[in-house]
């Protein structure tokens, strides 16, 4: 087997890891990107229309258009790119088993940066019950049947879900031929922006039956119906469709995190992470929509910008000629007093080198506010899943955008967030935009600059 | 594909010695056993007839996938016999063709009194069978065997000899070695109609034309009860029992790495946690009998029973994806036993009623089958000129597949191109199926024989480029 020794794997191809890799080329490190498919790009590559870039490259242009730009970017920053490579588990702390057409491949790397991505639920881990029929299918697998191999899909479609991706599906089917006969949400209103799904609903045509979900798919041969049920009153009835598409239902693309054994995240089931995007493993970081599944493609990509110096801090304090490279100005509204080093964890514990022999150059050269292992957890409280990071660690600077993401899981229309620590509260603030189920919450990171570092808990909830 | 195979088009001449009636994984061996048999010296011709476009596509596919000891059978029945006998036969063959095995070994959990009471009969149950290795354990050792038990075991029973098994290999196996044999594979076939001609030949009527054999062997499954009226009996009714299962991410895997059975009581049969030959988990089976003899749909009762149960037997199992759920129907009678009768009047072998336990005791129904056929003549003796068993690609979990193996990329890249992510099915395992001598009808025929798209993503990747893989077989043949 041949073996490469990389300063950074990055793991997965998408906005965020392929931003990431540019970052550090460019700083000067050796970087590799792995990515299983054919060409590098991820979901963009198959989302044929308008909206990407705007928040990382101020600019608006189509999917693919992205997805190549951001692989050149990488490329020209002096990463190696490697497409059709699949990493099938770890050998090691930071050393990944890698299958290529061209062999199989071992990467001994310095850091590993996950950038693995999130993908949609399908009907199976949904539990629809009913016949299986072919025609029944993801957005992301109608995107790559459509855009990428200008496939056929049917002439009636049903859509489960009514997330911004949803409406992306109903473009997709569009170009295709086909309908959209019903959108379902189990929500009492779209998940969708309101911006979207008013003009989307007049101008695509496409109904939308809130409080309602699908509970049976019919059809042997293919799709000839569905049956759905509105939670309001119990009623049911058919739909006829051949098509159907589950559509938003985000899941982080977690095998590697999980077969690393990194703590996981139960509400996203990502791994969590820091302000810094560290995992629980030592030089393992994991950026993107693996760990907010999912905020769109530049909120991602901005994940591959913040990760460039905490990876080069990290592996710097490997090496003998250590110097710190944390930027102290952006933790002006972070909690950044550092936590003693003697409250309970010795000097090094859990830090690791970039080659995890090296002890010695650990303790001192690593980010000034402790480790992983003593940051402080972060929570959400209902109607939040999910928040993230999932741990706040003081003096490592703001987490990327200095935001906070949540998901929700229902509607409020106006946004009173609350932050406690300890049966304390330390900030409170009512947010211009409501809380919406099927897209992220943003809360400025600067409500936690009141947090005692050496305090327990953060928690976030709605007033 | 291999010449002797067909989907469409004229039906092979003449009049076969033996036409088995059902490609599943009882036919199969039927087949293959009868193919390797010789008349008076002359190899006996033989046809497997299925009414569907694959082998191996109706309950043979749904099975719980379980080499049974057959520790639990009635004692005295044909079943017990041929279960324990078929155990022994399919393991060996399961090393010889490279159908993947598991011997992942089993315990019976009781989670009540009247239950754990029954422990001590189960063992002597098993003892009557010839399976002597049960021991009863208490409750702690349950739980060191399987940590994600949820609270409440009182004790178990070890069935250490239980093993986990691919049937969709086991069943493909079979028909190449039938193929290998010499023997036709003729499907989308249905048998709609039998004729007797006044000489030595039934005419076999299907949707495809009509078959002539001197032989028939009836191993229809759901369809043999209607098959054996056609014959002009009225012996059994088959009653399809559907049970459903679900199929949790291989995530949940360390949970389960032995089959954990339910102990029969008064509260019916329960369901089984079982590790699965692909590194998943399987909750189920349900039990409920249906009319409908193609109805293999999934139910919210059926879902919302073995959530239910599995929250109670491993509650952390619930917290993985469910990434497959699929009911099968299983060919209960009202009999206890197998039904296999032989009418040596009309040259005809049923083999019907064959419940879940058919897939272990499928080689020794087919060694049952010639035997009966040898009584009457038509079966003289073993072929001497037999070809070895075919290899089957490897499509078990534990143990190596193309993408890990070294040697096989460098001499092809295409089995160092993943094309499924999820399952980690290459472009070399794709090509391969589809050029093999019984190649797959559709996406779910590669999926039994590559596990292309049976992952986690159920296609959000891979889904569009197996499609575009897979478009050769939607062209007409």
């Amino acid at each position: 087997m041949n073996v490469t020794t990389p300063d950074v794997a990055v793991v997965g191809g998408g906005p965020s890891g392929l931003t990431a890799a540019a970052g550090l080329a460019a700083a000067g490190l050796r970087v590799l990107v792995l990515d299983r498919e054919r060409e590098a790009g991820g979901v963009p590559r198959h989302s044929d229309h308008t909206g990407y870039g705007l928040r990382d490259l101020r600019t608006l242009m189509t999917g693919p258009a992205y997805a190549r730009l951001l692989a050149n970017r990488a490329l020209e920053a002096g990463a190696l790119v490697r497409t059709s490579a699949m990493v099938t588990g770890w050998a090691g702390e930071r050393l990944l088993d890698v299958t290529t057409p061209e062999g199989r491949l071992r990467v001994d790397a310095g850091a590993v940066v996950l950038a693995t991505g999130a993908r949609e639920r399908p009907r199976t881990a949904r539990m629809v019950p009913g016949d299986r029929p072919p025609g029944v299918l993801t957005t992301g697998q109608l995107q790559n049947v459509v855009h990428l191999h200008h496939g056929r899909v049917g002439t009636r479609a049903v859509i489960v879900g009514a997330e911004p991706v949803s409406w992306s599906a109903v473009l997709t089917l569009r170009e295709a031929g086909c309908r959209t006969v019903l959108m379902t949400t189990e929500h009492a209103r779209p998940e969708s922006y309101a911006a979207f799904s008013v003009p989307g609903r007049a101008a695509l045509r496409v109904p939308v039956a809130t409080a309602t979900r699908v509970v049976r798919i019919s059809g042997r041969d293919a799709v000839e119906s569905v049956e759905v049920e509105d939670l309001r009153t119990g009623e049911r009835r058919t739909v006829p469709c051949d098509t159907v598409v589950f559509t938003g239902g985000w899941i982080p693309d977690h095998e590697l995190a999980r077969a690393a054994g990194l703590a996981m995240d139960p509400g996203s089931r990502g791994p969590v992470v820091d302000n810094t995007l560290a995992t629980s493993r030592p030089g393992v970081f994991a950026i993107g929509n693996l760990v907010h599944p999912v905020d769109t493609a530049d909120v991602a990509a901005l994940d591959g910008r913040h990760v460039v110096r905490h990876v080069q801090a990290y592996l710097a304090a490997g090496s003998p000629a250590a110097s710190r490279t944390v930027d102290r100005s952006a933790a002006r509204d972070f909690p950044y007093t550092a936590r003693p080093s003697g409250s309970g964890t010795s000097p090094g514990t859990g830090t690791g080198g970039a080659h995890g022999d090296d002890e010695s150059g650990n303790a001192g050269g690593r980010e000034t506010g402790g480790t992983f292992a003593d940051a402080i957890p972060l929570r959400a409280e209902a109607p939040f899943r999910w928040v993230f990071p999932g741990l706040v660690r003081p003096g490592a600077g703001a987490p990327p955008r200095r935001r906070i993401l949540l998901w929700a899981t229902e509607h409020r229309p106006i946004a009173r967030v609350v932050v406690t620590q300890d049966g304390r509260e330390i900030a409170r603030r009512t947010l211009p935009w409501p809380v919406s189920p099927g897209r992220v919450f943003r809360v400025p990171s600067s409500l936690l600059s009141a947090a005692d570092p050496r305090g327990g808990a953060i928690t976030i909830s709605l007033a | 594909m291999n010449p002797r195979v067909s989907r469409s088009g004229p039906l092979p001449d003449g009049t076969a010695d033996v036409a088995v009636i059902g490609g599943g994984v009882v036919g199969a061996a039927v087949a293959r056993e009868l193919a390797g048999r010789e008349s008076d010296g002359r190899p006996l011709s033989v046809v497997l007839v299925e009414a569907r476009a694959d082998v191996g596509d109706g309950t043979s596919k749904a099975s719980t996938a379980i080499l049974h000891t057959g520790f639990d059978a009635t004692p005295g029945t044909l079943e017990s016999r041929l279960v324990r006998r078929g155990y022994e036969l399919l393991g060996e063959y399961a090393g010889r063709a490279g159908v993947p095995v598991e011997r992942t070994g089993a315990v019976l959990v009781a989670w009540t009194a009247e239950e754990l009471a029954a422990l001590p009969g189960l063992a002597a149950k098993a003892a009557k069978n010839g399976y002597l290795e049960c021991e009863t354990l208490g409750a702690e050792e349950v739980y060191r065997l399987v940590p994600a038990l949820g609270p409440g075991v009182l004790g178990g029973l070890t069935v250490p000899g239980e093993a986990i098994i691919c049937p969709w290999t086991t069943t493909l196996a079979f028909s190449l070695d039938a193929l290998a044999r010499g023997a036709h594979v003729v499907l989308n076939a249905r048998v709609k109609g039998v004729e007797h001609d006044a000489g030595e030949e039934t005419l076999l009527l299907t949707s495809r034309g009509t078959l002539r054999a001197r032989w028939v062997v009836n191993a229809a499954g759901l369809g043999s009860g209607a098959i054996d009226r056609l014959f002009g009996h009225e012996r059994f009714t088959v009653t399809p029992r559907r049970g459903e299962l679900l199929v949790f991410d291989k995530m949940a895997r360390p949970l389960a790495d032995r089959i954990v059975l339910p102990v029969p009581s008064s509260r019916g049969k329960g369901v089984l946690i079982s590790p699965t030959i692909y590194g998943n988990v399987m909750l189920g089976p349900t039990a409920e009998d249906l009319r409908d003899h193609a109805d293999t749909s999934t139910s919210e009762a059926g879902f919302a029973f073995l959530v239910d149960k599995g929250l109670a037997l491993m509650p952390a199992l619930l917290q993985e994806e469910v990434t497959a759920s699929y009911a099968g129907l299983r060919a209960a009678t009202e009999h206890g036993d197998y039904q296999v009768h032989l009418d040596a009047a009309r040259r005809y072998l049923v083999l019907g009623g064959i419940r879940s336990t058919g897939l272990t005791s499928s080689m020794a129904l087919a060694e049952h089958a010639a035997g009966l056929l040898a009584e009457t003549g038509l079966v003289t003796s073993v072929r001497d000129d037999l070809p070895d068993p075919p290899r089957m690609p490897n499509i078990g979990e534990a143990f190596p597949r193309p993408y890990a193996c070294d040697d096989l990329i460098g001499e092809d890249p295409a089995y160092g191109t993943v094309v499924c992510f999820c399952e980690r099915v290459t472009a070399g395992e794709i090509r391969d199926a589809l050029a093999s001598p019984l190649p797959p009808a559709d996406l779910d025929g590669l999926r039994r024989r590559t596990r292309a798209m049976m992952g986690r993503c159920q296609g959000f990747f891979c889904g569009a480029e197996i499609g575009e893989r897979l478009a050769p077989l939607e062209e007409p043949r």
